[in-house]
């Protein structure tokens, strides 16, 4: 039922609302509302049942085991939440004088600081909202520095074809146009390929190392000197950050500039679909183009610098600083696990999902690279399974719903026909893989005796499979007053 | 180890399976140059004691000063039911709703979340969240480009009534396509668009334009005025609105009676704490016709094979997963969390709980700045009306008056104009929501009375 079939004409949350009316306003009766809202009129009580109800409703990381690969669903410890949502830190205004202020930018001076020890680039800057709004700033520098040099010919980015979906987006919002490359047989970027691409016209590559194949391209060295050597900027989407947190550094790999996606690897909760938080560090030679504001310290005193200080900014990316509490929470997650803790995360990421990779082939699923070692992601194909007994990757996906496991992400990347991604991360315990690996083993069997059953499944969710074509042809977005 | 579950036993019989010594050799494919050594420069760790005294201390650093300052982040009363049930694990950890059989409670509560959105600013449609206002709007300028098939422009008429923020993340975001802005100016006595000045672009080719309400000064725009000359003018319009105003002030869908095309702003006055500037979220709604260039997620309802009501992820044709360099938008996530804490708030106060919030705070305002500029050396710079902002003229340096009402009298004072707009002189806008009582408000003119004169 939805909040708005609950609603009766002048009932309200009577404690939530002020005394007030427009006795003695100067507001012009024509800048009024005549007509109300429909905004649902309900009691305290029937809001919050509604609500928590609503979210019973949800898998999530609290209730299940959600191996959605490339989303690093690990667990958001309670302290993080509980310590930024300090009075003082939420109560805190975003254009308040430094001086009231010096509590929280001290923390974020010192994340600037860890984010770039733990990367090797040069300089971070914080305020990107999200993964692809800090992919849209490095796209944006890239374009900046080869601009400040006249470099104006350079109008493609080189993308592989196993990239996230947002890399080619925020480089057309840049003005590029994207060129993809395509992947060798055994999961690196194709040499000969990228050679044949690359040229004066090339801007830059973006690239995930590991990638979203769940390997490591070993040759990165090679890649980066070949975009180098050819006058290009190479770009290093940190969605996969965590699988070699403490390990291996971008900046060491040769990349100007990356994003880190914090709702992964520091572990600040994804909260149905963001916030999110994108931090870009870069190399010495974009520094003076990084977003603004940026935490810097003056007489020892943190402050926001902005455009005064930074004059060839590439310029802001959202009114004020980025999304402050998601940034905190990602410090207190940070200083929690300290310079020992971060090597760790991805030592067990990396443990659990070559553990699951193992044990998921004894029991007849099909890897995509069974020859090369899983990082802290990897990939199955059920392209035997779709062509000898017509199951699906979306099938068992949602047959694992029905055993209360959320499912792997499904047919990504594009280039791995029927393809599930699959991502542990290092918060889940043996017991919880050993579970989803009988699960597992348990759907294929099912899938070999009664495949109609998977491919009718979920059966024990609040819904059934919905109908997406419907939801398109026959658009229903909004609820409106007198509808069912 | 924290937040790993591993025992010694685990670990050995995991190498065991896979047939492995250590966990080191999992890492064999990476060449060892590669390999970093310890990170010297981050601390070591904490435990949760720790962390939480230490994290304690930082924040008393910061203090509560008392807040008359908006300019785009409001502090408003929060209902506690607001982030109790917001942060219930179920939805504070849940990934985007991909799986929608195992999502329903996060879809649904985004289209009740759409629903309000739309009915609130009186338009068609309501996407499920961008980043914040100041980024909604670069969304809905580009949208506006692709939207408007009758004209070729990539030219936005942009008062310089807007949050002057707004328009740097705008044009930091939209210049690489070639998306110019051009300024309207305000008329210096009321302080809303200047209607004259804005027949020197009449029949002029423009993507569109936008048009504040509230505007940056807190001042009413003649919507309705503004609306029709982007008919008139064949452009579509942009609507930019404080969504708390909405069930006080005539909404956008129904401005010069059509409505503006597309209408977006900052979400955070509903329900969203000012914690240093987020996250907070952006709404954007449009008219069903442009639904299919807006950017962002939207959720559907549909019927599942059993014909029982569900909802879903639709149009997803527009974004980037499936459409990738060919999408409206790069942008990927939404601000679900905010959204939710949103959804509730709207929930709790209802179309008059909503409408009382605004009046309070107007009338909060309407005190203040009647009381402030009785002191001598304070006047209200604009004639036109204003919602729950004002502009004062002072007769002295605004920034160090604002920095001594800060660090001895722990009174946010305002936000210093003078820099953005120099023409105004020595101006401060300032800002009373239903949270001041009279009696802050008196506190803060005695204060600035002293300050000033005394």
């Amino acid at each position: 039922m939805l909040i708005f079939e609950q609603s009766h004409r002048g009932r309200a949350s009577h404690a939530q609302s002020p005394n007030s009316d427009l006795e003695g306003s100067v507001l012009p009766a024509e800048a009024l509302r005549t007509s109300k809202p429909n905004l649902p009129e309900v009691s305290e009580m029937q809001v919050v049942r509604h609500f928590t109800r609503l979210s019973q409703k949800n898998f999530s990381i609290d209730t299940h085991f959600y191996p959605l690969g490339s989303c690093t669903m690990k667990y958001n410890p309670r302290a993080c939440n509980t310590l930024a949502s300090l009075p003082e830190f939420t109560g805190r205004h975003p254009l308040g004088p430094s001086l009231h202020g010096q509590g929280f930018l001290e923390c974020m001076y010192e994340l600037q600081g860890m984010l770039k020890e733990v990367t090797g680039m040069q300089a971070v800057c914080l305020s990107p909202a999200a993964g692809a709004q800090g992919e849209f700033a490095g796209v944006a520098m890239i374009k900046a520095y080869h601009d400040d040099r006249n470099d104006t010919a350079r109008c493609e980015i080189l993308v592989p074809d196993a990239a996230h979906g947002t890399n080619p987006a925020s480089a057309v919002m840049c003005g590029y146009k994207v060129r993809e490359i395509p992947t060798g047989k055994n999961g690196d970027v194709d040499i000969d390929a990228l050679k044949e691409a690359i040229g004066p016209q090339t801007a830059g590559i973006m690239l995930t190392n590991p990638s979203t194949l769940g390997v490591f391209d070993r040759k990165i060295k090679e890649i980066a000197g070949i975009v180098h050597d050819a006058g290009g900027l190479l770009y290093y989407d940190g969605a996969n950050l965590n699988a070699i947190l403490g390990k291996v550094r971008p900046g060491d790999m040769g990349f100007d500039v990356i994003h880190m996606n914090l709702h992964k690897t520091f572990s600040t909760p994804h909260g149905g679909g963001g916030p999110g938080a994108g931090p870009v560090g870069v190399s010495k030679r974009l520094k003076p183009y990084l977003p603004v504001p940026i935490i810097g310290k003056k007489d020892d005193q943190y402050v926001l610098l902005d455009e005064n200080d930074c004059p060839q900014t590439i310029g802001r990316m959202s009114a004020f600083a980025g999304n402050a509490g998601v940034l905190l929470r990602a410090y207190i997650y940070a200083r929690m696990l300290g310079r020992e803790g971060m090597p760790r995360v991805a030592e067990f990421a990396t443990l659990n999902a070559n553990y699951l990779l193992k044990r998921l082939m004894e029991v007849g699923y099909d890897a995509a690279y069974p020859e090369r070692r899983a990082t802290h992601e990897f990939i199955l194909t059920l392209k035997k399974q779709a062509k000898e007994l017509g199951v699906t990757a979306m099938d068992v996906a949602k047959r694992l719903l029905d055993y209360d496991f959320h499912a792997p992400t499904t047919y990504f990347p594009l280039l791995i026909p029927e393809c599930l991604l699959v991502e542990p991360t290092e918060t889940e315990a043996k017991e919880t893989l050993d579970d989803f690996i009988d699960t597992m083993e348990k759907i294929l069997a099912e899938a070999k005796e009664d495949p109609e059953l998977l491919k009718q499944a979920p059966y024990t969710l609040p819904v059934r499979r919905l109908d997406d074509v419907k939801a398109v042809k026959q658009l229903d977005v909004v609820w409106k007053k007198g509808e069912k | 180890m924290p937040f790993i579950p591993h025992s010694d036993h685990d670990i050995e019989k995991m190498l065991t399976a896979i047939g492995v010594d250590s966990i080191d050799d999992l890492f064999d494919e990476i060449p060892d140059n590669l390999r970093c050594g310890n990170l010297d420069k981050i601390p070591t760790g904490m435990n949760e004691m720790e962390v939480s005294r230490f994290m304690r201390e930082r924040a008393a650093k910061d203090g509560l000063p008392l807040c008359f300052l908006g300019a785009g982040a409001y502090e408003h009363h929060i209902p506690a039911a607001v982030w109790e049930i917001t942060t219930r694990g179920e939805f504070y950890s849940a990934y985007t709703p991909y799986q929608a059989e195992a999502s329903q409670g996060t879809l649904q509560l985004l289209y009740e979340y759409q629903s309000m959105m739309a009915s609130l600013m009186a338009i068609d449609v309501s996407n499920a969240s961008l980043y914040d206002g100041a980024s909604a709007l670069a969304e809905a300028v580009l949208m506006a480009v692709r939207a408007n098939k009758k004209s070729k422009s990539r030219k936005i008429l942009l008062p310089r009534s807007i949050n002057p923020v707004y328009r740097s993340v705008t044009d930091a975001i939209v210049k690489n396509q070639k998306i110019e802005l051009v300024d309207v100016p305000f008329d210096a006595e009321t302080g809303q668009t200047d209607l004259a000045a804005l027949e020197q672009f009449a029949g002029e080719d423009f993507a569109a334009i936008v048009i504040p309400q509230p505007n940056f000064f807190g001042v009413l725009e003649n919507v309705d005025a503004l609306t029709q000359w982007a008919v008139d003018n064949k452009m579509l319009s942009i609507g930019v609105v404080n969504p708390m105003a909405m069930a006080l002030l005539k909404p956008p869908g129904e401005w010069a009676g059509s409505g503006v095309d597309i209408v977006c702003g900052e979400g955070q006055p509903l329900g969203v704490p000012m914690a240093s500037g987020g996250p907070y979220f952006g709404f954007m709604c449009c008219k069903q016709k442009h639904v299919r260039q807006m950017p962002g997620r939207i959720i559907g309802r549909t019927t599942d094979l059993d014909g029982k009501e569900g909802f879903t992820l639709t149009l997803q044709a527009r974004e980037q997963h499936i459409r990738r360099s060919k999408a409206t938008s790069n942008i990927c996530t939404n601000q679900g969390l905010l959204v939710t804490a949103a959804t509730i708030y709207m929930s709790l106060l209802g179309p008059e709980g909503l409408k009382k919030v605004g009046m309070a705070s107007h009338k909060n305002t309407q005190a203040l700045a009647k009381h402030l500029s009785a002191i001598d050396g304070v006047s209200v710079t604009f004639s036109g009306a204003s919602f729950h902002e004002c502009v004062l003229t002072i007769n002295t340096d605004v920034k160090q008056l604002i920095d001594e009402l800060a660090g001895k009298h722990h009174i946010l004072g305002g936000f210093n104009l003078s820099v953005d707009y120099a023409e105004l002189g020595n101006a401060i806008l300032v800002c009373a929501t239903e949270t001041r009582t009279d009696s802050d408000i008196e506190m803060f003119a005695t204060t600035l009375d002293n300050v000033l004169n005394g």
